[in-house]
């Protein structure tokens, strides 16, 4: 798992040193090097660029394409008509409940499975590695399917199984009820992406120096002192990087609701509030300002991640 | 290490296992129930039955199943490959070169990793039917990019940059050619990096369930995710939930068996360097 890369200091790629004159070996090396990365950078500002400034020139209008003749220029109205509707705020209410819950019990579980694998035998570990990967490589809406059929009233075994628990019987009906639908939802979600995080984590806490853990112990610190003084904060950084990648993946939740309530019971997200104005109702101007309006969103979250909590992206390499 | 302690790692270990296969378990289950089987409220069939199978595979619902499956394997192929080459010249000189912009480009993959996709999807709908490339094949592989090259410039980069490029220059001291260098040192050492990132940008975009929902309207080319989705609601059978469980079990399989076999790497590609203290 750890990579072997060597410290900066001793890494053999060329590096200029900051000449006083742009030689022309480096003009080459410059003008290389946009031209092998060029195209992909212009592909990645295509794809979302240009969507997002033509979703932002539409949002003004008033336009469905039912009724294409009547389109009007309506400047910021429909902004208006969305942040003052209660729709707008009940979506985002639960897609901030439903990030805040699976983000703090994926953090939870995702550290007690990094530390399971940290410390599991080497002759077990590939086998457990193996089968972390699943749920993150099985799609999202089989996830949901299996997940819903279990809790389902007809075809679930879950009822059966925890009739004895309070408040759950044979004839529980989990999709009839909003919070009962969100936990469903929620536990989809964090079986199928915890495994991210807890990779993320288990790359983190291969960075915690062996020498501070022994010494901590050689002065008498309990299990919990280590882990809250020497292990914690010494993986602070993939902590927050899995914390944002999380969040903001989260935050975009749509496939799960879909397939399990189609946005009942007062269960729609933001992504899922979007989908429905654009591509049911066809109303682009309304889907248009939904969409821009989850993008700041998603850019302000990002924003705080970074300036206020200190991610330093530029020396994370991961990715989702 | 204890033996009392050895043993609550290992009880860890099955805990995971049992946790990351149970819901795979219960869908293979259900798939293989009888439709009087199906509302048992039973974990396991009482016998096996390869009902399912045949409704999906050669039944009535072969004609929503079969051409997704198509649709699927198609366009996800196509765009993992248009991103993969792209990003693979963007990481080389991510990696090798040194030029003002490498930032601004990781930045910019980063962004678009974590954009909303449903932003993207509202104009493109819109887009895509002025254009005619609604419900077609170019009109997801497009977009699938957004998904998709991100993540293998990333991945890529954090690939190339172990690389030891100078065993080119040695290759070529001990009289190799350029091409020689290039074919029989370079190529080796990159293409398990290459080969990686492919698997996981084609878990990304074989994941998709947004874009295959909502710029798509037929066969032509609703990929798998989205016609799951839609099992229920097209009721062409009384009961879907057998179809959908079986169709969930064909198109998972061959993803875990691709994670049972590179799982090693897997985990390289979406941690490496992630964490760097």
């Amino acid at each position: 798992m750890s990579t072997t890369t060597l410290p900066p200091g001793e890494r053999t790629q060329p590096k200029s040193a900051p000449p006083p004159k742009i030689s022309d070996r480096s003009r080459s090396e410059r003008r290389l090097g946009w031209l092998l990365a060029g195209p992909a950078f212009a592909v990645m500002l295509l794809v979302t660029a240009y969507p997002i400034a033509q979703a932002t020139y539409e949002s003004l209008f008033d336009f469905r394409l039912t009724d294409p003749e009547n389109r009007s220029f309506t400047g910021l109205s429909n902004y208006w008509v969305i942040l003052t509707d209660q729709l707008w705020w009940r979506s985002i209410g639960v897609t901030v409940f439903i990030t805040v819950v699976t983000v703090a019990v994926e953090l939870v579980l995702g550290f007690a499975l990094a530390m399971v694998m940290s410390k599991a035998l080497a002759a077990i570990r590939p086998v457990v590695r193996a089968a972390i990967l699943i749920p993150y490589a099985v799609i999202t809406v089989v996830s949901a399917f299996a997940w819903q059929f279990a809790f389902d009233i007809n075809s679930g075994f879950v009822n059966p199984w925890f009739a004895w628990l309070p408040g759950v019987s044979e004839t529980t009906d989990w999709f009839g009820d909003t919070w009962t639908s969100l936990f469903v939802i929620c536990i989809a979600e964090i079986w199928k992406t915890t495994p991210f995080i807890s990779l993320l984590l288990l790359a983190g806490l291969a960075q915690v120096p062996e020498v501070l853990q022994e010494a901590a112990k050689v002065d008498g610190a309990t299990w919990w002192q280590r882990m809250r003084k020497v292990t914690i904060p010494n993986m602070k950084a993939a902590i927050m990087v899995a914390l944002l990648f999380r969040t903001l993946d989260a935050f975009r939740v749509f496939d799960s609701i879909f397939v399990m309530t189609g946005g009942a019971n007062g269960t729609e997200s933001v992504s899922f509030l979007a989908y429905r104005q654009t591509i049911a109702r066809l109303e682009i101007g309304l889907g248009s300002a939904v969409s821009v309006l989850l993008f700041l969103v998603v850019v302000l979250i990002a924003f705080v991640f970074i300036k206020g909590f200190k991610v330093d992206l530029s020396q994370q390499r991961g990715d989702q | 290490m204890s033996r009392r302690e050895k043993i609550w790692w290992v009880v860890g270990g099955v805990v995971i296992v049992v946790y990351a296969l149970f819901p795979i378990a219960w869908i293979v289950s259900l798939s293989l129930k009888a439709p009087a089987d199906l509302n048992n409220g039973q974990f396991l069939p009482t016998g096996l039955s390869w009902e399912n199978y045949s409704l999906i595979l050669t039944g009535g619902a072969s004609d929503l199943f079969l051409p997704a499956l198509r649709n699927s394997f198609g366009i996800c192929l196509i765009a993992t490959a248009i991103s993969c080459l792209l990003a693979m010249f963007a990481a080389y000189a991510i990696a090798r070169l040194d030029f003002p912009g490498k930032k601004l480009i990781l930045s910019t993959a980063l962004a678009v990793a974590i954009f909303p996709v449903i932003s993207i999807v509202t104009p493109l709908f819109n887009l895509w039917r002025q254009i005619g490339l609604y419900d077609t094949w170019p009109g997801l592989i497009i977009p699938y990019l957004s998904l998709t090259l991100p993540i293998s410039i990333w991945t890529m980069s954090a690939f190339f940059r172990e690389i030891p490029w100078e065993m080119e220059q040695a290759a070529q001291v001990d009289g190799a050619t350029t091409w020689q260098a290039f074919r029989k040192v370079i190529v080796p050492l990159a293409a398990p990096g290459v080969f990686t990132t492919a698997i996981i940008a084609f878990f990304i975009a074989w994941n998709d369930f947004l874009y295959g929902i909502s710029l798509t309207s037929t066969s032509a080319a609703r990929p798998v995710p989205a016609a799951l989705g839609l099992f229920s609601g097209a009721s062409q059978f009384v009961e879907p939930t057998g179809a959908i469980a079986a169709a969930a079990v064909i198109v998972t399989i061959p993803v875990v068996v691709l994670v049972l076999i590179f799982q090693r790497r897997i985990v390289a590609g979406l941690t490496n360097g992630a964490v760097k203290g």
